[in-house]
């Protein structure tokens, strides 16, 4: 568990919002131009801070869905009965200006250097961290075989739809979907649960290194699977948001 | 100078009365669960409770430890992902009766957690009625995805320090990072300060 500690103090700063990106009719992608940026790791989050005009403010955390290297991007859900993430997803522009601070976390990271074929399990937005990964093994021209298993309510909900669809040279994406699936549908069908973990994981022979995302009960569920599969668990790295959406 | 955010704020009536709720944490209902890995299932058969680094060890299995004195408590939560949840009712027993056995001279301690966790405590916040080995809440045995059979109970830090799955408590000398600690969140956690990170 030795882990890279961040040294120093966390300052804000001010990032302006270079693009914004409808992922989903929910998610929204936003690139930010952060002056200041030491750099992060694959699965990290940052803090990001709003100031309402009579001086309010309200803080909230989000995963850093852009590979080291790139240019800081969040990707956002928008929770109806959220402050912070109906602003981001609808209010904000390009060429406003927020305060962040980061990188934050150390144990949720992967690196290409990290051994062990990579197991990356989803749900819904979990899939931002994750995403974050694929791109940093992409640009790290890392030959460590990947699979995704990426659980979404209906196809319409599936974020970074036609990027994964792209990833190819050692990338094995599996898309299921739990409420809905439109005829002619390829991938598979249903919530993910033991059986579906033991078809498309790499099986626990070939000391796979798993990360796992989503909210509580998916987690709970993809992660006790895993171990069930004969993960050690502390191969398997999980992330947790709850109902009422901190991140 | 902070740049104002057209078009944003408040949609949350003030949680609580004022003072009631750390700067920067808004009120839940739910109870959100947050861990770095997989939850672990210790049977209660092979759980015990040890408490490590005083003159001699001593270690209670769980029917030891569940003949102790134990107390309710009731007390306001607060997460280091700004989530509140006020008015907890738990079931535990006072870390001042586990230490009254222990003879030691300790400054810090460093629980230790089924899974590997581990997080650092002074000790004088972890005495004195402040904190517990909660094992009930709510009324029923403590569910495992919130820590149980066991877990730490420290609501005047971050709820981070309040480990879950909790086997042991080392006491030493000097103040040695944790898990969480060692990436870089703060040492010591006092939500009144924000202290989230280190340097906050």
């Amino acid at each position: 568990m030795a882990g890279t500690a961040l040294r120093g103090r966390l300052t804000w700063q001010i990032a302006m919002v270079d693009t914004v990106t409808d992922e989903t009719a929910r998610v929204r992608t936003i690139v930010l131009d952060v002056p200041q940026w030491p750099g992060h790791r694959a699965g990290q989050h940052l803090d990001v801070r709003l100031t309402a005009e009579d001086g309010y403010r309200a803080e909230r955390s989000y995963s850093i869905a852009s590979a080291p290297g790139e240019p800081v991007a969040i990707t956002v859900e928008r929770l109806d009965d959220g402050e912070v993430s109906p602003y981001l997803t609808q209010e904000l522009r390009a060429g406003d200006e927020l305060e962040l601070r980061g990188p934050i976390g150390g144990y949720f990271v992967w690196e290409p250097e990290d051994d062990g074929p990579l197991m990356l399990v989803a749900g819904g937005s979990g899939i931002v961290p994750l995403r974050a990964m694929l791109r940093h093994r992409q640009r790290s021209g890392s030959a460590i075989p990947a699979r995704l298993l990426y659980s979404s309510r209906t196809l319409p909900d599936v974020i970074y739809q036609s990027e994964l669809s792209r990833y190819a040279d050692g990338v094995e994406v599996t898309c299921t979907l739990t409420r809905q699936q439109p005829p002619g549908w390829t991938g598979r069908a249903g919530r993910v649960d033991a059986k579906l973990l033991s078809e498309v994981c790499w099986p626990a022979a070939v000391s796979p290194l798993a990360y796992v995302c989503g909210p509580t009960s998916f987690v709970e569920a993809a992660a006790a699977g895993l171990v069930g599969l004969g993960y050690p668990p502390h191969r398997v790295k999980t992330e947790r948001f709850g109902a009422t959406g901190g991140r | 100078m902070s740049p104002v955010s057209r078009g944003f704020r408040r949609r949350r009536l003030p949680d609580a009365e004022p003072g009631r709720v750390p700067p920067g944490q808004y009120v839940t209902g739910d109870f959100p669960v947050l861990s770095a890995g997989p939850t672990p299932r210790t049977a209660l058969q092979n759980w015990t409770f040890s408490i490590t680094g005083g003159g001699e060890p001593r270690s209670w299995t769980w029917e030891q430890f569940r003949a102790l004195p134990a107390e309710p408590v009731t007390a306001d939560i607060h997460c280091v992902t700004r989530w509140s949840k006020l008015d907890t009712r738990w079931e535990g027993v006072s870390i001042d009766t586990l230490l009254d056995q222990v003879e030691h001279h300790a400054g810090f301690a460093l629980a230790h957690s089924d899974g590997g966790y581990t997080t650092n405590l002074p000790l004088q916040d972890v005495t004195g009625g402040r904190a517990w080995v909660a094992f009930g809440y709510d009324g029923e045995p403590l569910e495992p995805e919130h820590g149980g059979p066991a877990r730490l109970l420290v609501p005047h830090l971050y709820f981070w320090k309040s480990a879950k799955w909790v086997r042991s408590l080392e006491l030493l000398d000097a103040d040695e990072p944790g898990f969480w600690e060692t990436y870089g969140y703060h040492m010591y956690g006092d939500p009144w300060l924000e202290q989230r990170y280190a340097g906050d």
